[in-house]
């Protein structure tokens, strides 16, 4: 392993040393937060092996002490697309949005008020869960009854990440104010971007919980509309997928390249690509609801388009972020057309796992696409599909990111040197066998017509479907990326309670610009603008949509039926 | 803004991928005429075993080979969950909710569509090989949801 495969250590103080930036005030919520995350991914990736099983008949919740394979699913669901994707996107982005500003957070009030909604939020929808009486996956959709503990703390999940938002954008303006007429730093900017965005994604399932889910589970409303929910749900149902994502942007575009030893580009185009995320992630949810009943055909192709538009600056990511490896690649060496991608640092695990990340992405973007295009979506909605699709770009090209993040992030935070570097090594490389073999095996089955979200073990039907040999993929690499969780885990506590203490403090890995900042039009810094722009597609996406739908049918009373 | 030159290619060919995909479903749907499922009216899901023609579940015959199914999906049944029908027929199934949202899932077609408490939800096939075609529930809807299913027996 070459010394440069090491993150960077700057001899005379790291960040974390620079009194006056990092707070311990502020320090320990995003720890906190960060904790929180990892505990959501330990308990929610160990579902997935009662889930992967179930596929080839094992059928085990029991031994998980679940009343069903679906309560184990909920348990999977909430706590992975919610607390660890939260956690972590708090902790991750508030840290770099100190680091690219160069100042402490706005409010340290917020930053530990976004702690203790996280944990009194995840607290509340556990207890909900683990009693049973909320085990309506973590798509609650309406007419299903859950616990109001479940959606309190559902609301207060989010309502976590709204606190981080308003920090960020005070934060944003604190440093304006300080540094009149200059360009905002690109690593504080892609940030807010983020949360801007997920602030107005929210909207949609903050309605939905407020009011209608809180007040119809409490008998203040007898009945709900749940075509319309649905509606209000993938409102930030789609949203909520970039949410994940640009986390994962952020270290791809930002901090890698300075990982491998490349530079960016130009400090424009990732403005440009986080703000077309901005204003086309939301106006797209109805890609959801393709086979929906009650909504009508032409928006649906509206938001067909906008949706093809969201997948615009993904590809821009691809020739960008690729640029930038190869810069690196170059300047250790590499020659010829693909020589520089052997020279990559791929001994860092954190850069390992990155890279494997990116290379899944490639196929977990193309199904997206399928499921994207319209009539082409009747073949796979709603199939194991759709889970094939989303374990390559969530659950690999956000999740093996972070932890390929954490690979360097709990190392600089906790002042100890990763233990088991070949441990994480394995660790990355199982978990992108693992979810290939995986998704191999759910997506061939989808196309034979197995539904998703199903106890397949279970199913009378599993016979009738001849998705044997997929299914058998689908369990073994589960169970692998299972395994490579448990890895994982060992890594980290291992580097947490035993790591040996590092001897310089460390620097966070910020990449360079060819073109900075300095040479950034002011229009690609305006924020405000931007939102504005957004809002204006939210409504030509959704209230003709509203006007077309009304009145509201409110048919339904609570049922519970687990 | 700074564009690099091959970046500048690559953006413009990615447009237009993109929008070749988009001339595509349009053909797919203008031409080949494979559509999404489109509103088919509302009911009350609360009243769903009153309401014609969701009082009499089962298959019937419109004439020249075309039929309509109409079936409750209930959990955690369809009502039938079989119907016969002579190869080359075209079948469309018309399905409604008195409880939950459930799903159907046609294997070996492009039937796919969410059944929606207070929708009514409706889909065509046409079947021009024999064979048995199973249809799944596709959305969660309780601890029995992978318990419904149903088929089509084409002879």
């Amino acid at each position: 392993m070459s010394a440069t495969a090491r993150p960077q250590v700057v001899s005379g103080g790291g960040a974390i040393a620079r009194e006056g930036i990092f707070l311990a005030e502020q320090l320990w919520p995003i720890k906190g937060q960060l904790a929180l995350a990892l505990v959501g991914l330990a308990v929610g990736g160990l579902m997935g092996l009662m889930q992967a099983l179930d596929r080839v008949g094992v059928v085990i919740y029991k031994a998980f002490l679940m009343q069903s394979y679906y309560q184990g699913l909920t348990i999977h669901g909430v706590l992975l697309a919610f607390l660890f994707t939260f956690g972590f996107g708090n902790a991750f982005v508030s840290l770099m949005a100190i680091r690219g500003f160069e100042r402490p957070l706005a409010s340290t009030f917020l930053v530990q008020g976004a702690f203790w909604t996280m944990l009194v939020g995840t607290l509340l929808a556990a207890y909900a869960i683990l009693r049973n009486q909320a085990t309506v996956l973590f798509t609650f959709y309406a007419p299903m009854r859950a616990s109001s503990l479940f959606y309190l703390g559902a609301a207060l999940l989010v309502i976590s990440t709204l606190l981080t938002t308003l920090n960020l954008v005070l934060t944003r303006r604190a440093w304006q104010r300080e540094h009149p007429g200059e360009r905002t730093p690109l690593l504080g900017f892609v940030g807010v971007v983020t949360y801007v965005m997920w602030a107005l994604a929210s909207l949609g399932v903050v309605v939905l919980v407020v009011f209608f889910l809180l007040p119809w589970q409490l008998g203040w409303l007898r009945t709900t509309d749940p075509q319309f929910n649905r509606i209000l749900f993938w409102f930030t149902g789609h949203a909520i997928v970039y949410f994940w994502l640009m986390p994962a942007y952020i270290s791809w575009y930002l901090l890698v390249p300075r990982q491998v030893g490349g530079r960016v580009f130009s400090d424009s185009l990732v403005r440009l690509v986080f703000i077309l995320l901005l204003i086309f992630s939301v106006p797209t949810g109805l890609h959801h609801q393709y086979v929906d009943p009650g909504i009508p055909t032409i928006m649906k192709v509206v938001h067909l388009v906008t949706t093809f538009s969201v997948v615009y600056p993904s590809l821009v990511t691809a020739f960008t972020v690729m640029a930038a490896l190869e810069d690196g690649g170059r300047a250790r060496g590499g020659r010829g057309l693909l020589g520089w991608i052997w020279k990559l640092p791929w001994g860092d695990p954190s850069v390992a796992a990155q890279l494997l990340a990116m290379l899944v992405f490639v196929l977990g973007g193309a199904t997206g696409i399928v499921n994207a295009s319209y009539n082409l979506n009747n073949v796979v909605h709603n199939t194991s599909f759709v889970p094939g699709h989303f374990h390559m770009t969530v659950g690999t090209a956000v999740a093996l990111s972070f932890i390929g993040i954490t690979y360097w992030l709990v190392p600089y935070l906790t002042g100890r040197e990763l233990m088991g570097r070949r441990l994480a090594l394995a660790q990355a490389w199982l978990w992108f066998v693992g979810v290939l073999l995986f998704a191999r095996g759910q997506i061939a089955a989808g196309l034979l017509g197995e539904p998703r979200r199903s106890s397949i073990g279970e199913a009378p039907y599993r016979e009738l479907i001849s998705a044997g040999i997929d299914n058998w993929l689908t369990a073994i690499g589960g169970t692998l990326m299972v395994v490579s969780g448990a890895l994982y885990f060992i890594v980290i506590l291992w580097t947490v309670f035993a790591g040996r203490r590092l001897a310089q403090p460390m620097e966070i890995p910020v990449a360079e610009m060819r073109f900075g900042a300095r040479e950034t039009s002011p229009l690609w810094d305006r924020l405000g603008f931007w939102f504005l722009v957004a809002v204006v597609l939210v409504v030509i996406a959704y209230v003709p949509l509203f006007v077309l739908y009304l009145p509201l049918h409110s048919v339904s009373p609570p049922i519970k039926v687990y | 803004m700074r564009i690099e030159a091959y970046e500048r290619i690559f953006m413009v060919l990615a447009a237009l991928m993109l929008a070749l995909g988009i001339v595509g479903i349009a053909i797919g749907a203008l031409v080949a005429g494979v559509h999404v499922p489109s509103p088919a009216g509302r009911v009350d899901p609360r009243t769903l075993s009153t309401t014609p023609p969701f009082d009499q579940p089962g298959l019937r015959e419109l004439g020249g080979g075309k039929y309509e199914a109409v079936i409750v999906a209930r959990a955690w049944q369809f009502q039938p969950n079989e119907i016969q029908v002579p190869v080359g027929s075209t079948v469309t199934f018309t399905m409604a909710s008195p409880d939950v949202i459930h799903g159907f899932v046609l294997t070996g077609t492009n039937a796919n569509v969410m059944v929606i408490p207070g929708q009514i939800a409706q889909v065509t096939a046409r079947f021009d090989q024999p064979g048995e075609y199973v249809w799944v529930c596709h959305e969660y809807c309780g601890f029995g949801h992978h318990l419904m299913f149903g088929k089509v027996v084409v002879r």
